[in-house]
């Protein structure tokens, strides 16, 4: 039996094997070009739902005119997709498009994949609160990408229940204290709230409206103030209300926590203007029972707030239309029938301060029907929303403190530690990646 | 474990008057071994259950009433879910089986061939090469996914239904079984015999090789095809496009909406719920192949 026909078939396959890995090592170059002639078509992921209906607008009307079709490519939201979009980014595979929320455009902007569309989004920053637009320039002159939803925080609470109880709504943190010691006297089984480590959006937005900004540039070095004073003010609070039982320490989002505020043994959540979304799903029962009220402040007098979530649309450094792919961007979040469609379509809260009280905003969620000013007080909150910092590993930091306040608040131990924690893994993390931290 | 449990077996003279104790004591049933695989059928078991009732829930039930307690919203839900977006979950489901049975059935074939060539042919490079096919085994597939990305996105295959398929075709443990098992039912005398008949080597293959690699053939298909089934980061990476998502994406999307809108509870697990049924049919459908005893008869020994 001759078996060299087959060992040479051997040998070749193995060659092939070799020569594909070869490959895999090679870099890749994006070609550039912002100029454009005849039609163009544009990719874009996002995860809003509906988002696929918005883009018909302007696939039917002015994409129309100007010969520029975009297709909407649904995504999953999350740190996940950042991942997704910096290696497809890797193989200059990206799309035209991509909705990225504020705290991952550090991220994207250091690895090179976001582009700086300044000229050619026009005057749109006149549309957008200072705080909000800030994040979308880094503090730069350029601009990479143009907001879309925010998430300004607010505290909501059962309005039946705090009368049953006596309660007043607490404006400052101090009374919120007292109002969660308060509910422990007066129905020991029931918590004012919670303090949740599963979403670090939350603390970071606390962090946010007691001053504090996690991430600084000075030269050309990055500066971590995750362990400054105004986050260890934050943290000792919330750490002492858990340590001492005022409130649960439960986290959030699980059935369990749909159940505490579906019957009423928790009776408040600090959250943000999206809430009345997840509280439909989690609370149904519950329903016109709730009002909102702004966040307690730091000091008596005060008036300022975090953000929880939102994000924005931005275009990417792979694509070949950037000037079309701006424009298209620039329309879906300033143009009124967009914006009007996006509260519709995806319910989300715009970030165009004209579109906050216009169109779906006139009238009060669905599950506050009680609070007819609902978005009139949720715009006057949002301005005031305090400014952010973010950098380009705040999914290290937000991993870290997943982990450090998790277990801290589960053993109701020292918070402060934790933070301690979470800075020292954030700046391991940025030197590891090789930017300069300042000490 | 037999050697673990006590021996259940009565003494054969202490028959009790009036019971039917002859067969039982036959049976021999060892309580020890019993009770850990019930307990480990419980385990598999529970989420499952959990997933089926759960399914019946309609939204407003499934986080307030008692767990294991059916609601009343399976065909809502049912209807909900054919609903959504024009009813792209079967779409899902659809390409979900186009990639796990396509791609199992390929990866098959690799299989059968390499492992057939691997355990009836010697050639220099043979244990060589199989050792590298055990390293593959060990290397998670999860690795791989980004380096398979960047080589697809070079041919310009990326988001494309070839881009889930193609890196699945090669499964090493496919190879690894194959191999074994046709070093164990496919008899050298057999394929001598076959080659003094005067047959060639291709339908020595095909006719008297593969119909005894079947069961272990079976066992490949359907390892790969609940591996393809359940795969979520190589399709993740390699597609945008949620038409042509597989379920396992379909459904994560459907979670991941994004912090200002709740996730679907209810439209996820009923669609996970629906993405099992068609793993519990191909079991109940394939298991019988497991019983062929094709190597009876062919040699004497």
């Amino acid at each position: 039996m001759p078996y060299t026909k087959r060992r040479r078939l051997v040998s070749s396959a193995v060659a092939v094997v070799l020569g594909a890995t070869a490959l895999t090592a090679c870099g890749s170059s994006s070609d550039d070009g912002g100029a454009r002639s005849g039609p163009v078509s544009l990719t874009y992921w996002t995860w809003a739902p509906g988002m696929d209906k918005v883009v018909d607008l302007w696939n039917k009307g002015p994409g129309k005119e100007e010969q520029i079709t975009v297709t909407v490519k649904k995504q999953a939201s999350g740190d996940t997709l950042v991942t997704k979009i910096l290696t497809a980014h890797k193989a200059g595979k990206a799309p035209d498009l991509v909705q990225a929320e504020y705290q991952a455009l550090p991220t994207l902007v250091s690895n090179d994949a976001l582009a700086d569309i300044a000229e050619h989004v026009g005057d749109v920053k006149d549309r957008f609160a200072d705080g909000v637009w800030q994040q979308t320039t880094l503090g730069t002159d350029a601009v990479y990408a143009v907001p879309q939803d925010i998430g300004p925080m607010m505290f909501y609470y059962r309005e039946d229940l705090f009368e049953e109880y006596g309660l007043s709504v607490p404006a400052t943190w101090e009374q919120f204290a007292e109002t969660a010691r308060k509910v422990k006297k007066v129905a020991p089984d029931k918590d004012l709230t919670t303090f949740s480590a599963n979403d670090s959006g939350l603390f970071a937005g606390l962090a946010q409206q007691a001053g504090a900004r996690w991430w600084t540039t000075s030269g050309d070095k990055w500066k971590v103030g995750i362990d400054d004073g105004a986050t260890r003010k934050v943290a000792e609070f919330w750490g002492g209300l858990v340590e001492e039982g005022a409130i649960d320490n439960q986290p959030m989002y699980t059935p369990a926590w749909n159940k505490a505020l579906n019957t009423g043994k928790q009776i408040a959540w600090v959250s943000a203007v999206w809430a009345p979304g997840t509280l439909t799903t989690a609370a149904p029962d519950t329903r016109g029972k709730w009002a909102m009220a702004p966040l307690p402040q730091w000091s008596d007098g005060e008036s300022r707030t975090g953000s929880w979530g939102g994000s924005s649309t931005a275009v990417t450094t792979d694509s070949r239309h950037k000037e079309a792919a701006a424009e298209f961007a620039a329309w879906l979040n300033t143009d009124g029938d967009a914006l009007n469609a996006l509260a519709k379509e995806s319910g989300i809260y715009p970030a165009s301060t004209s579109a906050q009280l216009s169109g779906a905003f006139t009238s009060p969620p669905e599950y506050f029907a009680n609070q007819p000013d609902f978005y009139k007080k949720a715009a006057r909150i949002a301005e005031t929303t305090a400014p952010s910092a973010w950098g380009p590993n705040v999914n290290v930091a937000y991993t870290a403190f997943k982990d450090a306040f998790g277990a801290a608040a589960k053993n109701r131990s020292d918070f402060t530690a934790a933070l301690g924690t979470m800075q020292k893994e954030t700046v391991a993390d940025l030197e590891k990646q090789g930017f300069g931290v300042a000490r | 474990m037999s050697s673990l449990t006590p021996r259940t077996s009565e003494p054969a003279t202490g028959t009790a008057p009036g019971t039917a104790r002859g067969p039982a004591r036959r049976r021999r049933i060892a309580p020890v071994p019993t009770l850990v695989l019930l307990l480990g059928a419980l385990y598999c078991l529970l989420p499952v259950a959990w997933v089926v009732i759960a399914s019946t829930k309609s939204g407003r039930e499934l986080f307030s009433t008692f767990t294991f307690w059916p609601g009343t919203g399976l065909a809502g839900n049912l209807s909900d879910l054919h609903a959504y977006r024009d009813g792209v979950y079967w779409r899902w489901m659809g390409n979900s089986a186009l990639y796990a049975g396509l791609g199992a059935l390929l990866s098959t074939c690799v299989s059968a061939f390499s492992g057939y060539a691997l355990a009836t042919y010697r050639f220099r490079g043979r244990e060589t090469l199989f050792n590298v096919l055990l390293a593959g085994v060990l290397m998670p597939p999860v690795i791989l996914a980004v380096p398979q990305y960047l080589l697809l996105a070079k041919a310009d295959l990326t988001d494309s239904h070839l881009a889930v398929l193609l890196p699945q075709i090669l499964s090493p443990y496919g190879v690894y079984l194959a191999r074994i098992y046709a070093a164990a039912a496919v008899p050298a005398d057999v394929v001598e015999a076959g080659r003094m008949d005067g047959a060639g080597e291709w339908r020595i293959f095909t006719r008297v090789a593969l119909p005894m690699m079947v069961p272990g053939l079976v066992t490949v298909f359907l390892f790969q095809f609940v591996a393809v089934w359940n795969n979520f980061l190589l399709p993740y990476i390699m597609l945008s496009d949620d038409e042509k998502f597989p379920i396992t994406l379909g459904l994560y999307t459907l979670l991941e909406q994004g912090a200002n809108t709740p996730a679907l509870y209810t439209l996820v697990i009923t669609g996970a719920f629906l993405a099992v049924l068609p793993l519990v049919a191909l079991f109940l459908v394939v298991q019988r192949f497991w019983s062929l005893d094709l190597l009876s008869g062919a040699v004497k020994s």
